[in-house]
């Protein structure tokens, strides 16, 4: 079977992101770009799927902007084995990406979908069940171990309260946590490697589908800022402040 | 037209996490001029149902007796939220849990509608303000759909009163199980002290503590102080404690009377889960330590001595 894999281009995670001026958004000029780390996840967990013989092909999915082939890529450098960009300048929203993503499934017919829970860009929190939703599947979030079996899924899921384990029927949606894997690297012949393994380019309009954006941004504004307080040169000090200063003890 | 909250209950009472919802719900209700109601779902669960009805702010409970509802799957949920979306709700909330999280996108989207998520504040009946990039943005949205699917963050807006209403509980039919999914087990953890989202008090454990080991230091100052313990991502990723622990933009988000942050360098991603704390106390060995910059109490240090010193002091004073 097939997994096919969802990777977002983001602002890097190490990257102190500033509002700009005009607050229509932040700033992402002459900014570091990354693949989100949860679609690193992903990568990872498919590419592990692959080498357990559970799943035969690895297509890494990309949306967006002209230079999300390098997110691709990255993925390919991991170890996937080809691409598919939906190249756009519009703003994509979760549910454009889903049905982006539907699109593609539809002529992929992948078993496995493996997407990161959220992006650390808008943190919607959202494509992955809006997919599952789309294409009538179950989904499994917030991931931290799967097993696929013969026709089915079990996932174990981080939720609030601890871990929950749930059972899902193929194909499925996976939307992946912290603690499922820790993504490889990519090596040096592995990124010469990616070079040369093939992206389809399509436009959302080839594939039929609106990506308007429903959400209007009306402002980007930075949140007050939290002043920095005092040291305190003791434990008996902190104490005493504690009580008798802030009263929160 | 009203606003519906989508309950989380363990058969007897209403979360608190819900409870915030409902108080974002009432702003919007009274910004569209409409009222709140409340979706309480599952098998046994009537008792929750008058719970919810006393909650204030709320005119009516829907109750969905369905054993398709144990557990929370979103698979079987869905179909009945989208019904009532549907049948008269202009507005469908739920708290930013991992429940909420996990079913509402996928209301959204077999509603055809973009899902605003965890916002922090109410403009309007259609626009709303939602942190992005770890919270170091503030965005202010406006929706453009029929429905509005809404996810809260709880810590933004107060807890509703759970008593002094004066609901009315209807019993409704419910969607049955999509027979896609089924829960299988739960390792939930078990601690006598509170909840991390609902804790007065919070100690967290970040890189520092170098080993899970080192965690009881922190349960005997927590347990002194009636605090919940928590850690950051780093903590999490070296095995240090199971994930539920995390305090941070992708773990959860909290804001306590006092945060007490030990070994946590401060991290954006761990700023942006306590940065709303009331209190922030910073204990690390590096004095440059980002964490600094937003505590109020600084304490520079071992913390290996500090710790254990906190918890005589404290012992001291309470006796």
């Amino acid at each position: 079977m097939k997994a096919l894999v969802a990777v977002k281009r983001v602002v890097d995670y190490n990257v102190k992101v500033r509002v700009k001026a005009d607050q229509t958004g932040v700033e992402t000029a002459n900014v570091k770009m990354s693949m989100n780390p949860f679609d690193e996840i992903a990568v990872e967990e498919a590419l592990r799927l692959r080498e357990a013989g559970k799943v035969t092909e690895v297509i890494a999915f990309s949306a967006g902007v002209a230079q999300c082939q390098e997110t691709i890529r990255t993925a390919l450098a991991m170890g996937a084995d080809r691409g598919v960009l939906v190249q756009t300048d519009v703003e994509l929203q979760p549910l454009a990406v889903a049905k982006l993503l539907k699109a593609v499934i539809d002529k992929e017919q992948p078993e496995i979908v493996i997407v990161g829970k959220q992006a650390i860009d808008d943190d919607c929190n959202q494509t992955g069940q809006m997919l599952a939703a789309l294409m009538g599947w179950p989904q499994a979030t917030f991931a931290s171990k799967l097993v696929l079996g013969d026709g089915k899924a079990e996932v174990t899921r981080e939720v609030d309260g601890g871990l929950e384990t749930i059972a899902l029927k193929l194909p499925v949606l996976v939307t992946t946590d912290l603690r499922l894997n820790e993504p490889r690297y990519a090596s040096l012949p592995n990124i010469m490697k990616a070079k040369k393994k093939p992206i389809a380019t399509m436009t959302p309009d080839e594939l039929g589908v609106d990506v308007t954006p429903r959400l209007v941004t009306l402002k980007v504004e930075e949140p007050a800022k939290r002043q920095g307080g005092v040291k305190v040169g003791s434990v008996a000090e902190l104490v005493d402040k504690l009580k008798n200063e802030a009263r929160v003890i | 037209m009203s606003v519906l909250v989508i309950a989380e209950h363990d058969n007897q009472a209403i979360k608190t996490a819900t409870l915030h919802a409902v108080t974002a719900a009432a702003e919007i209700a009274k910004a569209a001029g409409s009222d709140v109601h409340m979706l309480v779902s599952g098998q046994g669960c009537r008792a929750a149902a008058d719970a919810g009805a006393k909650v204030a702010g709320v005119a009516k409970v829907l109750l969905a007796e369905d054993a398709a509802y144990d557990h929370g799957l979103a698979e079987n949920w869905g179909p009945l939220v989208v019904k009532l979306a549907q049948g008269g709700h202009s507005h469908v909330l739920a708290t930013a849990t991992t429940f909420g999280k996990n079913l509402m996108p996928r209301v959204a989207a077999m509603l055809d509608v973009m899902q605003i998520s965890d916002i922090s504040a109410v403009v309007s009946a259609d626009t709303f303000v939602r942190p992005i990039y770890a919270g170091n943005a503030l965005a202010t949205v406006q929706s453009k759909d029929a429905i509005k699917i809404i996810t809260v963050r709880g810590t933004a807006f107060a807890p509703a009163e759970a008593t002094g209403g004066s609901g009315t509980v209807e019993a409704i039919e419910g969607t049955g199980a999509a027979g896609l999914s089924e829960f299988v087990r739960a390792e939930l953890s078990k601690s006598e002290r509170p909840e991390l989202t609902s804790a007065r008090v919070i100690i967290s454990g970040g890189r520092g503590m170098q080993s899970g080991d080192n965690f009881p230091l922190l349960e005997k100052v927590a347990d002194r102080l009636g605090a919940a313990v928590g850690a950051s991502r780093a903590a999490v990723d070296a095995g240090f404690v199971p994930n539920d622990y995390q305090v941070g933009q992708t773990g959860k988000i909290v804001a306590p009377e006092l945060y007490i942050a030990v070994g946590i360098s401060g991290a954006i991603q761990h700023l942006a889960g306590m940065k709303d704390s009331k209190v922030i106390v910073a204990i690390n060995k590096d004095e440059d330590a980002p964490i600094f910059q937003v505590a109020d109490y600084g304490l520079v240090g071992d913390l290996f001595k500090l710790v254990p010193e906190l918890d005589e002091e404290l012992a001291k004073r309470q006796s």
